[in-house]
C-alpha cells in the first residue's frame, strides 16, 4: 500500500507540473497572438483606407486624415543603424579587454559599471541627450564634422543638437551595456581548454580571439546584438527627448525626424479622429511585425551556422 | 492601446480617485478632464472653492482631444478643450460649451544679442518662417520689418508641439486666417502636418528646445513665456500696430468678441480687431452634457464653475490668464438655465 502510494505521488506530480509548465508556456503564445489580433483589429480602419501605401507614404497630416508610416519606419531605421553601427563594435571590444586583456582587478570595477548602465531608466539617457550631450553636438560636434567634410547633404542643415544623429547616440549609449555583458558572458564560458589548445599551436592573442572563441560563441553574441537592437528599435522616451519629432525624411543626420515610438509617445493622448487613432494603432502593429521578422530572421541564420559548423566538424 | 480600453483605464482611474476621495473625505467630488492650457487656474480655483465648500475636483489634463474623447465616453462630469467644438459637433453628441477663461499664445525666439520685445513680426512673415519660406534670421523680409535691428546671419529653427494640443489649435487657427498659402497648405488643427521645424512634447517641450537651440523660433503659452524669462516677439495686430504679449493685450482682444451672437459659442478670439488687441488670443471650454442623468450631481458642477465665474477673476489673473467679463458670464449662466435639464427639469435656476 505504501509503497504504491510513494510510486503514484511522484507521478500525479509530475503530471501537474507538466500541465503548469505547458500552460505558462502556451500563455506566452497566447499573449503574442492577442496582441497582434488586437493591433490588427483595431487598426482596420487605417488598413481599409490607406492599404500597402500606408507603408511608403510618407504624408503624416491629422487636417487632411491623412496617414503614412514611411517617415517614422525611416527614423526607426536610421537611427537603430546608427546605434547598432557604434555600439556593436565597441561593446566586442570592450569584451574582450574585460575577458582576454584585462587584470580582474580592474576587469571588475569595469563590469560593475557597464551593469549600472544598464539600470539606468531610459527617461535619464533622454534627459541626458536633450541637456547634456546635445548641446555639446550643437556647440562642438555638428559644426566640426561639417568643417571636416564640407557640405555633404548627410550633415547639412543648421547644427541644432536634437535630430536623428543625436537620437542615435544616445540609443549606442543605451544598448552598449546589453550588448557587452551577454558577449563577456558568451567570451567568459569559451572553456579554457580550446583556447589553450589555440596558444599551443602559437596562435596570438588575436588569432584565438577569432577563431576560438569567437567561433565558439556565436550563438550568444548574435543573441546580445539581438537584444541591443530589440531595445533600440523599440526606444520611446530617451528618442522623444532627442530626435525633433518631424515627420519627414530627410537626407541629413543633423535634421529631426521621428520613429515609431516616439510617435506614439507624442501623439496617442491627443488623437481624436478614429483613423488616426487606427494610423497610430497601425504602427504599432508594424513595429510588432518588423521586431518578429528580425527575431525569426535571426534564429533562421543561426540554425543555418548551426548547421555549417555541424559540416565542418 | 485603443479609444474604448484607454476611456476605460482613464475612467476607472477618475472613478477610482473619486471613491478614494470621497471616503477620505465623505464629500462630493466633481470630475473632469481635458485641456492642459487652462489646468493651472483650474487647480488654483478648485482648491479655494473646496477649502469653502468641501467640494473637490478632480481635473485630469490629458489634453483637449482626450477631453472632448472623454466626454464622449460620459466618464467625465465635464469635458474641457481650448478648442471649441462647432454647433453641429454639439449637436450630434447633446453638448453645451462655454468659454471660461482666456489667455494668449505667444511666438518666442532665442537669437544671440536680441532681446524681449526686439523683433518685430508681422502675420505674413510669422506664417512664411513657419511655412519654411523665410528661413534666416538676416533675411531681407524680416530686416524690413525690423529697420534698426541687427539680426545675424543665423538658420531659423522652427520649433512646434510633436504632440496634439489646443495651443497648436489656436495657433494655426491665427495661421490660417492671415496667409491663404497656410490655409491651402497646412490648416487648422491640434496638430498638424508642419512644413518644417522640430516637435517638443507639451509647452514645456517647445520652451526646452526654444532655449537651447539658437536661432530658435517657437509658440507658448504666455504663462511659459513668462516663467522662463523668454525672448518674446512683437507682432502686428489687424488694426496695423505692433503690440506686445500683455494681459492687457489678451483683454482688449476678448473686449470685442461677439458671443451673443456666435450660434453654439464657437468664438475663436484670433486676429480681433482693435488697436491694442494681441492677435493670436484663445479662449477655453468646458463641455457639458444637455441632459443631465443626476441632477444633484450637475447642480454641483455648475454651481463650482459660477463660483469661478463670480470669485475667480483675481486668482486667475495672478496666474496671467484672462477672466470672463461679467456679462459673458451672466450670458453662460442663462444658457445653463435654458439648456440643461434632468428629467425634463430645469438644472440651474
Amino acid at each position: 500500500m505504501t509503497r504504491r502510494a510513494h510510486g503514484r505521488a511522484p507521478l500525479l506530480a509530475e503530471g501537474l507540473f507538466r500541465t503548469a509548465a505547458l500552460t505558462c508556456a502556451a500563455f506566452v503564445l497566447l499573449v503574442m497572438a492577442g496582441l497582434f489580433v488586437v493591433l490588427l483589429y483595431r487598426s482596420r480602419l487605417s488598413i481599409h483606407r490607406f492599404g500597402w501605401g500606408f507603408l511608403w507614404s510618407t504624408a503624416w497630416d491629422p487636417v487632411r486624415d491623412n496617414f503614412g508610416a514611411a517617415s517614422s519606419i525611416f527614423g526607426t531605421i536610421i537611427s537603430t543603424l546608427i546605434a547598432m553601427l557604434i555600439a556593436v563594435p565597441l561593446s566586442f571590444i570592450i569584451a574582450l579587454f574585460l575577458v582576454e586583456v584585462a587584470h580582474p582587478r580592474i576587469a571588475r570595477p569595469v563590469s560593475y559599471g557597464i551593469e549600472l548602465l544598464a539600470a539606468i531608466p531610459s527617461i535619464i539617457y533622454g534627459m541626458w541627450g536633450l541637456f547634456v550631450l546635445a548641446p555639446l553636438m550643437a556647440t562642438y560636434v555638428q559644426p566640426e564634422m561639417q568643417k571636416v567634410v564640407g557640405k555633404l547633404p548627410l550633415f547639412s542643415g543648421p547644427p541644432m543638437g536634437i535630430g536623428v544623429l543625436t537620437a542615435g547616440l544616445v540609443l549606442a549609449l543605451m544598448v552598449l551595456p546589453f550588448i557587452t555583458a551577454v558577449v563577456r558572458d558568451v567570451f567568459a564560458l569559451v572553456p579554457a581548454v580550446m583556447k589553450e589548445a589555440g596558444y599551443g599551436l602559437g596562435a596570438t592573442t588575436w588569432e584565438v580571439t577569432r577563431k576560438v572563441t569567437v567561433g565558439y560563441g556565436m550563438k550568444g553574441i548574435v543573441g546580445g546584438v539581438f537584444l541591443g537592437l530589440g531595445r533600440a528599435i523599440g526606444e520611446t522616451m530617451a528618442v522623444t527627448f532627442v530626435i525633433g519629432n518631424d515627420h519627414r525624411i530627410a537626407a541629413s543626420l543633423f535634421a529631426s525626424g521621428n520613429s515609431i515610438a516616439s510617435t506614439l509617445a507624442n501623439e496617442f493622448t491627443e488623437a481624436s479622429e478614429p483613423v488616426y487613432l487606427s494610423a497610430l494603432v497601425e504602427l504599432g502593429l508594424i513595429l510588432f511585425v518588423v521586431t518578429l521578422v528580425i527575431q525569426v530572421l535571426a534564429q533562421l541564420w543561426l540554425a543555418r551556422l548551426a548547421r555549417q559548423a555541424g559540416t565542418i566538424a | 492601446m485603443t479609444r474604448s480600453s484607454k476611456s476605460w483605464v482613464l475612467g476607472s482611474v477618475a472613478a477610482a480617485l473619486t471613491l478614494a476621495g470621497g471616503l477620505a473625505f465623505g464629500q462630493t467630488t466633481i470630475t473632469g478632464a481635458g485641456a492642459t492650457f487652462p489646468y493651472p487656474v483650474y487647480a488654483k480655483w478648485a482648491d479655494a472653492y473646496a477649502a469653502k465648500t468641501g467640494v473637490h475636483l478632480n481635473y485630469q489634463s490629458i489634453g483637449s482631444g482626450g477631453g472632448i474623447a472623454q466626454t464622449k465616453a460620459k466618464t467625465v462630469d465635464f469635458g474641457a478643450s481650448d478648442a471649441p467644438l462647432t454647433q453641429q459637433q454639439l449637436d450630434e453628441i447633446g453638448l453645451i460649451q462655454w468659454p471660461m477663461i482666456m489667455g494668449g499664445v505667444v511666438p518666442v525666439l532665442n537669437v544671440p544679442g536680441v532681446k524681449p520685445g526686439e523683433v518685430r513680426l508681422t502675420p505674413t512673415l510669422l506664417a512664411d518662417i513657419y511655412l519654411g519660406k523665410v528661413a534666416n534670421w538676416n533675411s531681407p523680409e524680416i530686416a524690413a520689418a525690423n529697420p534698426g535691428v541687427k539680426l545675424p546671419d543665423l538658420a531659423i529653427t522652427v520649433v512646434h508641439r510633436a504632440d496634439g494640443s489646443g495651443t497648436t489649435w489656436i495657433f494655426t487657427n491665427y495661421l490660417d486666417k492671415v496667409s491663404p498659402e497656410w490655409h491651402t497648405k497646412v490648416g487648422t488643427s491640434t496638430a498638424v502636418s508642419w512644413p518644417t521645424g522640430v516637435g517638443g512634447k507639451g509647452n514645456e517641450g517647445v520652451s526646452a528646445y526654444v532655449l537651447r537651440i539658437n536661432g530658435a523660433i517657437g509658440y507658448v503659452e504666455y504663462a511659459y513665456c513668462l516663467q522662463n524669462h523668454m525672448t518674446y516677439a512683437l507682432l502686428r495686430n489687424a488694426a496695423g500696430n505692433f503690440v506686445s504679449p500683455t494681459a492687457k493685450a489678451f483683454q482688449a482682444a476678448a473686449a470685442n468678441a461677439d458671443w451673443k451672437d456666435a450660434p453654439g459659442y464657437y468664438l475663436v478670439l484670433t486676429d480681433q480687431p482693435g488697436a491694442e488687441s494681441w492677435p493670436i488670443t484663445g479662449a477655453s471650454f468646458i463641455l457639458f452634457y444637455k441632459d443631465q442623468p443626476n441632477a444633484a450631481k450637475a447642480k454641483a458642477v455648475l454651481s463650482f464653475f459660477a463660483w469661478c465665474y463670480a470669485n475667480g477673476q483675481k486668482m486667475a489673473e495672478e496666474l496671467d490668464y484672462v477672466p470672463m467679463p461679467k456679462n459673458v458670464a451672466d450670458m453662460m449662466e442663462a444658457n445653463w438655465t435654458a439648456k440643461v435639464h434632468s428629467a425634463g427639469q430645469a438644472v440651474w435656476k
